[in-house]
C-alpha cells in the first residue's frame, strides 16, 4: 500500500470515528464541526473535478454551491408555509424531503454549470477565470435582490429537511448523510479519474491539440466535467444550506468560490483526499485560531504561501512526495 | 479507390505563406512517403490535412471535405496522426496513454502490444519515463487505437537508435501489409523505398514530383532531396 493510500485510508477512518469520540470526549460541537468540513470537503471535490483533472481555474464555483443551497431553501420554505412553488395551469408544491431536494439541487447546478460552461469555454486562462468570476457576481448580486425569498438577509428553515429512516435533527445521523455522500463521491471521482472519460479528459489537460487529433473534442470533455463539478458542488451547498437551517446570498460570493478553491490547493490539487484535507485543515483551523484572534486568516494566507511556494501537491503532497494519487 | 485528395492546397503562418499549392492523392490501402528538404511544408502540409490550421485549395477525405471540418471531426472520419516529436500524454501511463485515445474497431490495446511487444511490458510506466523510442511506438498504438482508416507518421524515425528505427520500420511494413492506408514523412530513403509504393517531393511549399518509388531516379533525388 502506497504513502498516499495509506494516508488516504486514515483520513476515512479519523472522519468515521469523529462522532464516537466527541461522544466520548463530551464535545458534541465537534460533530457540527466535522459535518461542515465534510461539506466543504464534497464542494471541493466537486472543484477538484473541474480543477484537477480538467485544469479549469473557475471562480464561480459558489454559483453551484448557493444553487443547491437555494434549492434546499425555496423548496422547505414552501414546505412549511404551505405554499405552492406554483399554481396555474399545474400545482407545483414545496417539499422537506432530502432526496427530492438533492435531486433538484444537484439537476440546477449542473443546468447551470452546462449554461455557464457553454459560454465560459470558448475562452481559457485568465479569461476563463474572469467569465466564471462575473457568473459568481451575477448569481450574487440577483440573490441580493431577490426580496421573495429573503434578498440580502436570507432565508431561515425552521426544521431541518427529512430523510426516511432517519431523524436528521440527530446531529450524528446527519452527519452520517454528508459523510456518506462524501464517501460516495470520492468513490465516484476515484472511478472517472480511470474511466476512459477520465482519461481523455486528463490528456486534454496536458495537450487540448493532441486530444483533438485522436478525435475528441476537448471543450466538450471540459463542458462535461464542469457539469459533473457544479452538480456534486450544488449538492453540498444544499446540505450546507441545511446543516445551518439557513441559506443566504453569501454562498453565492467570490469570497466562496475562493474559499472552495483554497480547500482544493491547501489539500493538493488533482489528488484524490486533498479536498479532504483541504477542508479539514481550514475548519480546523477557523475554530481553534478563529477563538484566539479574528485575524485567524493571516495564518491562513501563510500557510496558503508556504504551500504553493514548497509543496505544489498540498499538503498530501508534502506528507506523501509526488507519486501519482491513488484511485 | 482515392481516399485523401489534395488539389491547390495553400496555406500561411499569418502573413507568411508556407504552402503555395501541394496535390497529391492517396488511393486506399496506399503507402504514400512525402519527402523535402527541411522547411519545405511537410509538417504543414500534415497539420492541414488533420485541420490543425487553416488551409485553402481542396481537401477531401473519403468524399468528405474536410476545409470547414474541426480536428477532431476530421479525425473521427479515419485520419490518425503520429506527430513531430511523439507528444505523448506524459502524466499518463502506457495502458491509459491508449485508453484515452480508444475508438471502436479493429485495434485494441491488445493489438497494439502484439505490434511493439516493448509497450506491454511497459504497461502501468508513465509515458514521459520512456525512452524515445517507446514513446514513439506508444505514438503510433495511440493512433492506431482510434481505429484510423489513413495513418500519418510525420517523421517516423526521427532521432531514434537504429535498433528502436528498424523496429519501428518493421512496424511499418507489417501495417502496410495489412492494408492500411498510409502518409509517412522521413528522411530515410532507403527505408522509404522499401516501405512505401509513392513519393511525393515538396520544394518550397509545392508538390514537385509525384510517382512510383521505382521511377524515382538518382537524378530526381540529388536535385531535389540533395541526397
Amino acid at each position: 500500500m502506497s504513502r498516499e493510500r495509506l494516508l488516504n485510508a486514515l483520513l476515512l477512518a479519523g472522519l468515521v470515528v469523529v462522532p464516537g469520540w466527541a461522544l466520548w470526549a463530551d464535545e458534541p460541537f465537534t460533530i457540527t464541526l466535522a459535518t461542515r468540513a465534510v461539506i466543504f470537503a464534497l464542494a471541493a471535490v466537486g472543484l477538484n473535478i473541474a480543477l484537477g483533472m480538467g485544469g479549469l481555474v473557475s471562480l464561480g464555483h459558489a454559483v453551484f454551491f448557493g444553487i443547491g443551497g437555494y434549492a434546499m431553501g425555496v423548496l422547505a420554505s414552501h414546505a412549511q408555509s404551505y405554499t405552492p412553488l406554483y399554481d396555474g395551469l399545474f400545482t407545483l408544491e414545496g417539499t422537506k424531503a432530502m432526496p427530492v431536494i438533492w435531486l433538484v439541487a444537484a439537476a440546477a447546478s449542473a443546468l447551470a454549470a452546462w449554461l455557464i460552461g457553454l459560454l465560459s469555454l470558448r475562452t481559457s486562462g485568465v479569461y476563463f477565470i474572469m467569465i466564471t468570476l462575473a457568473f459568481g457576481q451575477m448569481a450574487y448580486f440577483f440573490a441580493i435582490s431577490w426580496p421573495a425569498y429573503g434578498g440580502e438577509d436570507g432565508l431561515s428553515i425552521y426544521v431541518r429537511n427529512g430523510f426516511p429512516g432517519l431523524n436528521t435533527l440527530d446531529p450524528i445521523q446527519f452527519y452520517g448523510i454528508c459523510l456518506a455522500w462524501l464517501c460516495l463521491a470520492l468513490w465516484g471521482h476515484a472511478r472517472l479519474r480511470r474511466s476512459p472519460f477520465g482519461l481523455a479528459l486528463d490528456a486534454a489537460r496536458q495537450v487540448p491539440a493532441r486530444v483533438q487529433a485522436v478525435g475528441l473534442d476537448p471543450k466538450r470533455l471540459y463542458l462535461v466535467a464542469l457539469v459533473i463539478s457544479g452538480a456534486v458542488t450544488g449538492l453540498s451547498g444544499a446540505l450546507f444550506a441545511d446543516l445551518n437551517r439557513f441559506v443566504s446570498p453569501s454562498m453565492l460570493s467570490w469570497q466562496m468560490s475562493g474559499e472552495i478553491m483554497v480547500f482544493v490547493i491547501i489539500g493538493g490539487v488533482a489528488r484524490l483526499f486533498g479536498p479532504v484535507v483541504g477542508a479539514v485543515f481550514y475548519v480546523a483551523l477557523e475554530h481553534w485560531l478563529g477563538g484566539v484572534s479574528d485575524y485567524w486568516q493571516i495564518i491562513l494566507g501563510v500557510v496558503l504561501l508556504a504551500v504553493v511556494l514548497f509543496g505544489r501537491g498540498g499538503l498530501i503532497g508534502l506528507v506523501c512526495g509526488k507519486e501519482r494519487p491513488d484511485a | 479507390m482515392t481516399l485523401l485528395s489534395l488539389s491547390q492546397l495553400t496555406a500561411s503562418y499569418g502573413a507568411t505563406q508556407a504552402l503555395f499549392g501541394v496535390d497529391f492523392e492517396i488511393a486506399e490501402g496506399e503507402a504514400l512517403a512525402m519527402m523535402g528538404r527541411n522547411g519545405m511544408g511537410k509538417t504543414t502540409t500534415v497539420r492541414c490535412i488533420c485541420r490543425m490550421m487553416p488551409a485553402k485549395g481542396a481537401l477531401v477525405f473519403d468524399g468528405h471535405d474536410l476545409s470547414r471540418l474541426p480536428s477532431h471531426r476530421a479525425a473521427r472520419l479515419g485520419i490518425g496522426l503520429v506527430p513531430e516529436g511523439r507528444r505523448c500524454f506524459r502524466d499518463l501511463s502506457v495502458t491509459e496513454n491508449l485508453s484515452a485515445a480508444a475508438r471502436p474497431g479493429a485495434w485494441d490495446a491488445a493489438k497494439v502490444e502484439a505490434l511493439f511487444p516493448r509497450l506491454g511490458e511497459r504497461r502501468g510506466q508513465l509515458a514521459g519515463s520512456l525512452s524515445g523510442g517507446e514513446q514513439q511506438m506508444l505514438a503510433i498504438g495511440r493512433a492506431l487505437m482510434t481505429n484510423p482508416r489513413l495513418l500519418i507518421l510525420d517523421e517516423a524515425t526521427e532521432g531514434l537508435a537504429p535498433t528502436v528505427r528498424a523496429e519501428i520500420w518493421a512496424a511499418i511494413a507489417t501495417l502496410k501489409a495489412s492494408g492500411m492506408s498510409m502518409l509517412v514523412i522521413d528522411k530515410s530513403l532507403k527505408e522509404l523505398r522499401g516501405a512505401c509504393d509513392r513519393v511525393v517531393i515538396l520544394e518550397r511549399g509545392r508538390s514537385v514530383w509525384d510517382g512510383t518509388m521505382s521511377a524515382l531516379s538518382p537524378d530526381v533525388v540529388e536535385a531535389m532531396l540533395g541526397l
